[in-house]
């Protein structure tokens, strides 16, 4: 079976799925990838399912090698992508000869993911593959990690896809929490009317939102019975700062929450860079439901929206920039991606 | 469906929306040993039967939480079919769920390694060794796991353990850490900073990713602390994965 090596990680590369749920009730969250929508991306791209274990690069590097051909798939936050030296198109599958060298680097910030065919067959653990960092399951990848790759059922490489928005920051919507009502209706307004950005501070278990204005300390010191949290809450601690908790979340929580982010607009938190900002906005829980049966059934047909990655030459007007290989470009695709 | 509306209605459960595809069932606003039984007796009857879409429960202290489907129910739906479960007895009477075992814990208290216990002690007016007495006399019962994978929340300690937490954070306790504040124990699963007080020190890894039972610990378990010396929990850590820690069936 094929095998993947590892020849250079940065920090913050894991294995990463849809995370192992059924465990709240032993205080372990679900984990899993942190942008879910980069691994259903991937997994249209190569034709298989969205549960297999694929590679999150949070913002940093990685360079790989297979001992056999491999499909491949990148999505999530664009990165400079080299097959031993030439560009490969980001939001695309591609074939990994063996013995070549896989190089991506340069991320904006936000989430990367590297995609196998087959998936990524490490030991499940609790009926997933994911790491989950603040458990102690599973660990950073490294160099000289060997990671042994499934069954690839598949053949297509040189499929691309127009991933979904999300690079940019803008509006978040969110559903009121058992707490909402405890802020006075001025402050959650104020609320609604701020503007975000990312605090450095983020890791998997949640991101640190600095306001620009005051923050959002409830002055009556109420304290709140430790209760269940959910991803997407947003929690506001003791001095004012509120926090959008992520996969990594722990499962209990005393601190106010004053709203919950809709799932599926968590992509476009986690991939905003850090100079987007971002904003919160109240819907009704009718209409958050409704849009996250929206986005399940945009996702489960995701494969219908992909096309070959290679045009027609007479559509080309600057043919002579090419090379006519599968998935090879002139190499500007991340500043062209980044506009 | 009930919204937040009233939060002060004593021992009624409440159903309110808690993320877009969870409900929680709430039992008390704060933390009663009723409340708190409820709450298990509730999830363990889900557990047996479950409505429609129910994909897990889990309990706190005083509720519990339930994630569902979106693709089978919604909220209203599952709030109305989780009525006549709610009616079908007083959950504040209920029996605990079967299957709790007693564990028999050792821990250092004080010394070194478990630097904050005259402080507590002298909140209490009480001398160290009278204070570790104390928590090895009380009763206590597993009444979350939370937080962190394996984490329990043990009460109730006696009324006048009611002591709030620190102001400041203590940079980090070790795995296995005993702290207490506002009448709780709280066993940690993982190294961590707390404003909770360090008073003792147990070797129970209480998640074990690696092992074939990697949760030690279950709600509704009973725990009795024992005292032992810093050289006995070496001994303890060196020969027993499990920490020490023995159990017997409670039913």
């Amino acid at each position: 079976m094929a095998e993947l090596q590892v020849h250079r990680a940065g920090p913050g590369v894991t294995l990463q799925d849809m995370g192992r749920t059924g465990y709240l009730a032993q205080g372990l969250s679900r984990g899993g990838a942190m942008d879910r929508l980069a691994l259903v991306e991937g997994a249209a791209l190569l034709g298989q399912a969205a549960e297999l274990a694929a590679i999150e690069i949070a913002g940093s590097l990685l360079s790989v090698e297979a001992d056999g051909p491999v499909r491949i798939a990148l999505t999530g936050a664009p990165m400079r992508a080299l097959c031993d030296g030439a560009p490969l198109v980001w939001n695309a599958s591609h074939l990994l000869p063996a013995g070549a060298r896989l190089d991506l680097s340069g991320a904006r910030g936000g989430y990367s993911y590297l995609h196998v065919g087959g998936g990524v067959d490490a030991p499940e653990f609790l009926g997933a593959r994911s790491a989950h960092l603040a458990a102690g399951i599973g660990a950073m990848l490294q160099a000289g990690d060997r990671l042994a790759l499934g069954q690839d059922a598949g053949r297509a490489t040189g499929q691309t896809l127009t991933p979904q928005a999300r690079f940019d920051g803008g509006p978040l919507r969110m559903i009121e929490t058992p707490q909402t009502r405890l802020y006075p209706q001025a402050e959650r307004e104020r609320f609604t009317q701020s503007r975000f950005y990312k605090d450095a501070r983020a890791n998997r278990m949640g991101q640190k939102m600095v306001p620009d204005g005051a923050g959002f300390a409830l002055d009556t010191g109420l304290t709140i019975l430790s209760e269940a949290i959910v991803p997407g809450d947003i929690q506001i601690t003791g001095d004012g700062a509120p926090y959008v908790l992520l996969a990594e979340c722990q499962t209990t929580g005393g601190y106010p929450r004053i709203g919950t982010v809709l799932p599926c607009d968590l992509p476009r938190l986690v991939q905003a860079p850090a100079d987007a900002s971002l904003s919160f906005r109240f819907i009704p829980i009718e209409e958050a439901v409704e849009a996250e049966r929206a986005e399940a059934r945009r996702r489960a047909d995701l494969s219908r929206d992909l096309r070959p990655l290679i045009r027609d030459p007479h559509d080309i007007p600057d043919l002579l920039a090419y090379q006519l290989i599968s998935g090879v470009t002139r190499g500007d695709d991340l500043e062209r991606n980044a506009t | 469906m009930s919204r937040p509306v009233s939060s002060e209605q004593p021992d009624q459960p409440e159903v309110h929306v808690l993320g877009i595809d969870g409900l929680r069932v709430r039992f008390g606003s704060s933390l009663s040993e009723a409340a708190n039984r409820a709450a298990l007796a509730f999830r363990a009857a889900l557990e047996a039967d479950a409505p429609p879409g129910v994909e897990e429960a889990a309990t706190s202290l005083t509720s519990v939480y339930l994630r569902f489907s979106l693709a089978d129910t919604d909220h209203a739906q599952l709030a109305g079919a989780l009525q006549p479960l709610l009616d079908r007895q007083d959950w504040y009477q209920a029996d605990l769920p079967r299957g709790r075992r007693l564990w028999r814990v050792p821990a250092v208290f004080g010394t070194k390694l478990a630097p904050q216990l005259p402080d507590v002690a002298a909140k209490l007016g009480l001398t160290p060794e009278d204070a570790t007495a104390a928590l090895c006399a009380a009763p206590l019962r597993v009444q979350t796991i939370g937080f962190a994978p394996g984490q329990p929340y043990l009460g109730e300690l006696p009324p006048e353990w009611d002591i709030p937490r620190q102001t400041d954070l203590t940079p980090r306790v070790p795995e296995g850490a005993l702290v207490v504040a506002i009448r709780q124990v709280v066993l940690f699963s993982v190294s961590t900073p707390t404003g909770w007080w360090h008073v003792g020190q147990t070797a129970l890894r209480l998640f074990r990713p690696d092992a074939a039972e990697p949760f030690l610990l279950r709600p509704g378990d009973e725990l009795r602390f024992h005292g032992v010396s810093p050289e006995e929990l070496d001994n303890i850590r060196d020969r027993d994965p499990e920490g020490g820690a023995v159990s017997e069936r409670l039913d």
